[in-house]
């Protein structure tokens, strides 16, 4: 059987100026092709106006079972967020 | 549904484990390709979301046939759309199945070794053009009531496949309703052509959503993981319910003469289709398998040679800059 096509991740910027974002993955045999082919799966109703197509290899993700060691130091640090200051009324909006 | 007759796979880890991922499920999590994960919950998906893969790629065989018979330019252009779509969904699932650890080249050899299966309604042939606009209105009214519930699937690529799915499938039963309401107001030729898709279309629909709930045995362990969000029955009540008003505003008779409202349990009483018929559909006896089968190893095998040089060339691009170095 024949080598099967390497997988990529495709990261789309919708029309919003907002971030790229992962829609998904598809096999192609090169960046050329990964790009063709990701325009064709997924903008297909105008979802982009950019696209970028990365080897899911070059990928290093976290692991899930750090998840506690990771993320949980951020949630006893509540004063980051503005909520946790009081604001005088007569102050108004800051 | 697309896929029908999914067995659960037994599962056999540590009943620890199994209560605190059922814990989460039951929590509303989401679970992610690189967590824990039952076998039998990896198993059983794989099969679940590569057999629904499949689907979209045969289901667009019935209709990829009448592409170049297209009545009218616009038509043409339509359907060309909603068979590319096709091809879309199941390259969604195909990647949502990869993360489970299965690869694309083998669950194309499963299906094409009759290990993997797709949804039954594509062994049936599309012989008018009517048929066209059954199949959107009838095959893709009946995914759509499985397909919005799976949105909320516990296994987080899957949901999130579905939710891309569902945007695009109203599109695919539109265009087909759009097409039987044409040929319902059509001359008498067309009208009756418009009865006949619905003949023939209607029972296959229903069988769809697999056989009654009192004959499939492995719904509970699915339902207990959200990989099955309703049973059979309750979705085959909906799509009745749904699907007769948009047929009588058509004009047209479902071949159902047992069809009735039953005001008590506010819905349809409606005969079971040919649960006979549906099983040896399955096991490859419909009108048309063989032939289903046969196109997708003819694509399969006459692209070998497109997926084998495209690698070569991509390979003699790398290393292109080095030899020149």
């Amino acid at each position: 059987m024949s080598a099967e096509w390497p997988l990529w991740e495709i990261f789309i910027r919708g029309q919003h100026g907002l971030n790229h974002r992962h829609v998904g993955s598809l096999h192609a045999p090169d960046a050329e092709l990964a790009m063709r082919h990701a325009r064709d799966v997924y903008t297909r109703r105008n979802e982009g106006v950019s696209i970028w197509v990365v080897p899911s290899s070059a990928i290093t993700a976290s692991s899930p079972s750090e998840k506690g060691p990771m993320f949980e130091p951020s949630q006893d640090k509540v004063y980051r967020h503005p909520s946790f200051f009081d604001i005088p009324d007569e102050i108004g909006h800051m | 549904m697309y896929a029908q007759m999914v067995k659960s796979e037994a599962t056999q880890d540590d009943p620890e484990a199994l209560a605190a991922f059922q814990a989460r499920i039951d929590a509303g999590e989401k679970i992610e390709p690189k967590e824990w994960m039952p076998e039998g919950y990896r198993k059983t998906l794989i099969r679940q979301i590569g057999q629904h893969a499949h689907s979209e790629i045969v289901g667009q065989l019935p209709e990829g046939n009448w592409i170049t018979r297209a009545p009218t330019l616009e038509r043409k252009a339509i359907l060309l759309a909603k068979v590319q779509d096709e091809a879309g969904h199941g390259l969604y699932l195909y990647c949502a199945a990869e993360t489970l650890g299965v690869s694309r080249d083998e669950l194309t050899e499963a299906l094409l070794a009759g290990k993997m299966k797709y949804s039954s309604i594509f062994n049936y042939p599309t012989l008018t053009w009517a048929d066209i606009g059954a199949v959107g209105w009838l095959v893709d009214g009946a995914a759509i009531m499985n397909q919005v519930p799976l949105q909320r699937t516990s296994f987080g690529p899957y949901s999130r496949a579905m939710i891309r799915i569902c945007k695009e499938e109203s599109f695919h039963q539109r265009q087909g309703f759009d097409i039987m309401r044409k040929m319902a107001n059509g001359t008498k030729a067309q009208r009756h052509m418009a009865q006949d898709a619905l003949n023939r279309f209607w029972y296959p629909s229903l069988m769809m959503f697999g056989p009654s709930d009192k004959d499939s045995v492995h719904s509970a362990q699915s339902m207990a993981w959200k990989i099955k969000m309703n049973t059979n029955d309750e979705l085959r009540q909906k799509f009745v319910d749904q699907t007769v008003p948009q047929a009588e505003y058509l004009g047209l008779t479902v071949p159902d003469p047992d069809l009735r409202w039953n005001a008590e349990k506010g819905g349809y009483d409606f005969s079971e289709p040919d649960w006979t018929e549906f099983f040896e559909v399955l096991k490859g006896n419909g009108p048309c398998n063989a032939e289903r089968l046969a196109a997708r190893q003819k694509a399969w095998d006459d692209g070998a040679w497109v997926r084998d040089g495209l690698m070569a060339h991509a390979a003699k691009q790398r290393s292109a800059p080095i030899a020149a170095e």
